[in-house]
């Protein structure tokens, strides 16, 4: 099978609606197909990795610890748009510390995160081959 | 040129689905092969063939059936977006010990890795949604 | 390689139309369809927006969305090409990658 370029397009909020959930799952599945993934964050799309998720108030179940395990599926390239970013008030502080373990480098761990401006990531998704969007 | 789409929308509520079938008719007619289409979140919705919409507009599962026969188009259903919002064929009804399926004619149940593999192969990737 | 951006959503609903024209790069095409379409659509709030892009990248709208909603080709930004669904086709003949805005 050829290696794509394959790129995982977050826009959305969690909770409000599914699609935070259901586009984490494809990306989990898709890590077994050896493809070159990376995940976008983008507008309301930064709030699914924020910090100190606490869902038992609303009924849902908080599936945010998910994004820790993207670092062991290989999923290693996590682009957060810094406009984004600052246009919520927030900082890299507010989000999760995702890591992924480097095994060329004697397993150490280092960050998934990856802050981009916007010009920086129009430039990594002129890469991509594949882009889905959820 | 081979299409890959996926579509994320159930019928009716978005346009996506519409605007799905509309491009992958465009597409056929421009003797393109539609590889697969994939159906996730509410998409799944698609492949029930319970539906009953007016006479007087289009009936989308049928259109999509109708389709599927005409051209040899792969249409699946995603298997676990399918279980949240209860769509079933009837192996998956039994094993999950429900009373009935519901899934049309031309659709059938698959994993996501069906979607991943259809990005692979398709020279195009193609995505409808809200 | 290029890309050929789709937005479906209207710039009055959504950001998907600002964010797709920030994050689209120079000789992409963007192609608005579904209620995506009142982006075409001169004399808006967001008209000015739309037309600094035309510079960026080809802008396209799909004149069956446009027709559906009442809205007239006549009154679509210059510089907007109109298609159907077989021009939609062609254009993600000619781009290497589709990104769809929703």
């Amino acid at each position: 099978m050829a290696t794509k370029n394959f790129m995982f397009v977050n826009r959305k909020a969690p909770y409000g609606t599914v699609y935070a959930l259901e586009s984490l799952e494809v990306v989990l599945i898709g890590a077994a197909f050896e493809q070159n993934v990376s995940l976008a964050f983008i507008g309301d799309g930064v709030y699914q990795i924020a910090k100190n998720q606490k869902t038992d108030g609303i009924g849902m179940k908080n599936f945010s610890p998910t994004y820790k395990a993207l670092g062991d599926y290989e999923v290693t390239k996590l682009y957060v748009e810094k406009e984004s970013l600052e246009a919520r008030g927030l900082t890299l502080d507010d989000l999760m510390d995702l890591t992924w373990e480097d095994e060329d480098e004697d397993y150490a761990e280092k960050p998934s995160i990856i802050l981009v401006s916007s010009a920086e990531l129009a430039a990594v998704m002129d890469e991509q081959e594949v882009v889905l969007s959820f | 040129m081979k299409y890959s789409i996926m579509v994320n929308e159930g019928p009716y509520t978005h346009q996506a689905s519409d605007t799905a079938l509309q491009f992958c008719k465009a597409a056929l007619d421009a003797d393109c092969e539609i590889f697969r289409v994939f159906f996730y979140h509410d998409g799944v919705n698609n492949g029930t063939r319970y539906t009953v919409p007016p006479q007087d507009d289009r009936n989308i599962q049928k259109e999509w059936s109708k389709l599927a026969e005409a051209h040899d188009i792969d249409l699946v259903i995603c298997i676990a977006a399918a279980q949240r919002r209860g769509i079933m064929d009837a192996d998956e009804a039994k094993r999950q010990g429900l009373d009935g399926d519901n899934i049309a004619p031309g659709f059938r149940i698959s994993g996501l890795g069906q979607l991943i593999e259809g990005g692979i192969i398709a020279d195009r990737q193609l995505v409808f949604g809200d | 390689m290029s890309t050929l951006h789709t937005v479906n959503k209207s710039p009055f609903e959504r950001d998907s139309l600002a964010a797709c024209i920030r994050l689209a790069s120079k000789g992409h095409a963007i192609l608005l369809i579904e209620d995506g379409v009142f982006g075409a659509m001169a004399g808006t709030d967001h008209s000015d927006m739309v037309k600094a892009a035309i510079e960026n990248a080809s802008i396209y709208v799909l004149g069956p969305d446009l027709a559906a909603r009442g809205m007239s080709e006549d009154r679509v930004i210059d510089g907007i090409q109109v298609v159907d669904y077989s021009g939609f086709v062609d254009l993600t003949k000619q781009h290497s990658t589709c990104q769809s805005w929703l």
